[in-house]
């Protein structure tokens, strides 16, 4: 969105291609892995068109320092993490005033669909670290952060299923890429407890009419739909292997 | 908690819930209106434009600076806008001196993305030399005093400054006098937030720090929508967005009316 369109770039084409030959509600494709890591209590692995992502969770455990522990809740903290060589431009260690807020919100929403209730005094940790990025990292991560936390054996309302949907040369477009995501004129995160019909991350930057959101609420609806089969799918295969069925 | 944070008496919590299953709240209004609203035009003088908003007793200033600086590589024939909130501890006990937050960083960066992604400022008009100078406008939030909501009172405060900032030629020598910044649309926010299976408009503190959802939508006078940020742990069902999005529409309009008439007036 925030990129001048190089003159004759064309996003979609006369046939309602994409540059990479999707339709408009066409998700690119998905892979998602879970115990993935040795040490983490919970974690999982999601390749989403080119965005690679590894999310450990750890937890419940003891909070430290003592005095941030919540007696009655267990504290949910979130890290969403770009690696250095994740871009083009290499990213430099440390957090982004960007980061900072996509941890925030996802440290907010998960303490609401984890029942922190069970565990006074203690801390949920999620550690998400983007690999390798091609716009949409914060719904891949959210997608691959709620299998890791089923992983650890959390108990939660649901999973939580993420996707974004944005604005291409004038059409509502469902999963963006990179190059969608620079010269396109709008984005749309956002995730949802697929089987309540809840939403419960929500962002949007760019511009869009009334309409075109209601377009792209559904496109993406639709979409968390599939995804969360392919999540529930990703966990059957988990204890299958662990089970050694 | 690391941070220090606000208590809400139970009692008082359970009076509030109660009050907002009767569709009341606790300063009287409906789950629709507005606290009042005054802004004061040019309050900062040393500022190329500023504003003083007060929203219920929440007030901010904000300040626009403008002043010449290098482009961005990736962005030549671009100007630079710069947006930066401080959660100043004359605002509240629970505001800690220190660089800003992860919630001063969401207010300034919810702020930035309602006007940069409606294009009101139009960067492509501040170029002195493309690729080596351009005017960066730098807007800067200072919260004075915190009684919730300070979103949408930042996003009146920037408005208002914005609209009566004057780019300061004169200082830099490329013309005799300061030349007013033009906007291209007036956009504004309007935040809810959901307190029980309520959705009220411009929450107060307690409202604020009760509820399980809040969020706001950037709008600009044409209706486009240019930011929509939901925070907090609660969930939000889709006839609700129907709801949060036509009570934008009304709300940000009323809002632009306030801004302009402050205008006129000073």
């Amino acid at each position: 969105m925030s990129m001048q369109k190089p003159p004759g770039l064309k996003l979609v084409d006369e046939n309602l291609r994409r540059v990479d030959g999707r339709r408009l509600d066409e998700l690119r494709p998905i892979k998602m892995k879970v115990g993935v890591l040795n040490r983490a209590d919970g974690s999982a692995y999601i390749e989403w068109g080119k965005n690679k992502i590894l999310v450990a969770v750890y937890g419940p455990r003891e909070l430290h320092p003592r005095y941030m522990q919540d007696p009655t809740k267990a504290v949910v903290r979130a890290r969403y993490n770009m690696a250095p060589f994740s871009t083009e431009e290499r990213v430099k260690p440390g957090p982004t005033r960007r980061s900072v807020e996509i941890s925030k919100l996802i440290a907010e929403m998960f303490s609401g669909i984890i029942f922190i209730e069970e565990f006074p005094r203690s801390a949920i940790d999620i550690f998400i670290e983007v690999l390798q990025a091609d716009a949409g990292t914060r719904t891949a991560g959210i997608t691959a952060a709620s299998l890791a936390l089923a992983d650890a054996g959390i108990p939660m309302r649901g999973l939580v299923t993420a996707c974004a949907a944005g604005k291409i040369d004038g059409y509502i477009a469902l999963d963006l890429n990179k190059e969608e995501d620079n010269y396109g004129e709008a984005d749309m995160p956002m995730a949802m407890l697929v089987k309540e019909n809840k939403i419960v991350y929500w962002q949007m930057d760019g511009q869009m009419t009334e309409e075109e959101v209601r377009t792209a609420i559904s496109m993406i609806r639709d979409a968390c739909e599939k995804l969360y089969e392919m999540q529930k799918e990703a966990l059957k295969k988990r204890y299958i292997e662990l089970e050694g069925l | 908690m690391a941070e220090l944070e606000e208590i809400i008496p139970k009692l008082q919590a359970n009076y509030v819930l109660e009050l907002a299953s009767k569709g009341l709240r606790i300063d009287g209004r409906d789950f629709d209106s507005y606290r009042p609203i005054s802004i004061e035009i040019g309050f900062a003088e040393k500022a190329e434009g500023s504003a003083k908003v007060s929203l219920g007793a929440t007030q901010v200033i904000v300040g626009v600076k403008v002043s010449v600086g290098s482009p961005f590589p990736d962005t030549p024939d671009r100007g630079i806008l710069i947006t930066n909130a401080e959660l100043v501890p004359t605002a509240s006990p629970t505001f800690e001196p220190g660089p800003p937050n992860e919630n001063a960083i969401e207010l300034s960066r919810i702020i930035d993305r309602t006007l940069r992604e409606s294009n009101a400022i139009p960067l492509d008009k501040l170029v002195i030399e493309e690729g080596r100078e351009v005017w960066e406008v730098w807007i800067d939030i200072h919260v004075i005093d915190y009684d919730g909501n300070l979103i949408d009172a930042s996003m009146l405060g920037a408005l208002a400054a914005l609209l009566t900032t004057k780019i300061p030629e004169d200082r830099y020598g490329y013309s005799s006098e300061p030349r007013p910044l033009e906007l291209t649309c007036l956009p504004l926010t309007t935040t809810f937030v959901k307190l029980g299976d309520y959705l009220m408009i411009d929450p107060n503190l307690i409202e604020e720090k009760l509820s399980s959802v809040r969020i706001t939508v950037g709008m600009n006078e044409k209706g486009i929508i240019s930011s929509i940020q939901k925070s907090n742990h609660g969930f939000i069902d889709f006839d609700e967005v129907e709801k949060i999005i036509n009570k934008t529409k009304i709300k940000t309009s009323e809002l632009r009316e306030i801004v302009l008439r402050s205008i006129r007036r000073s």
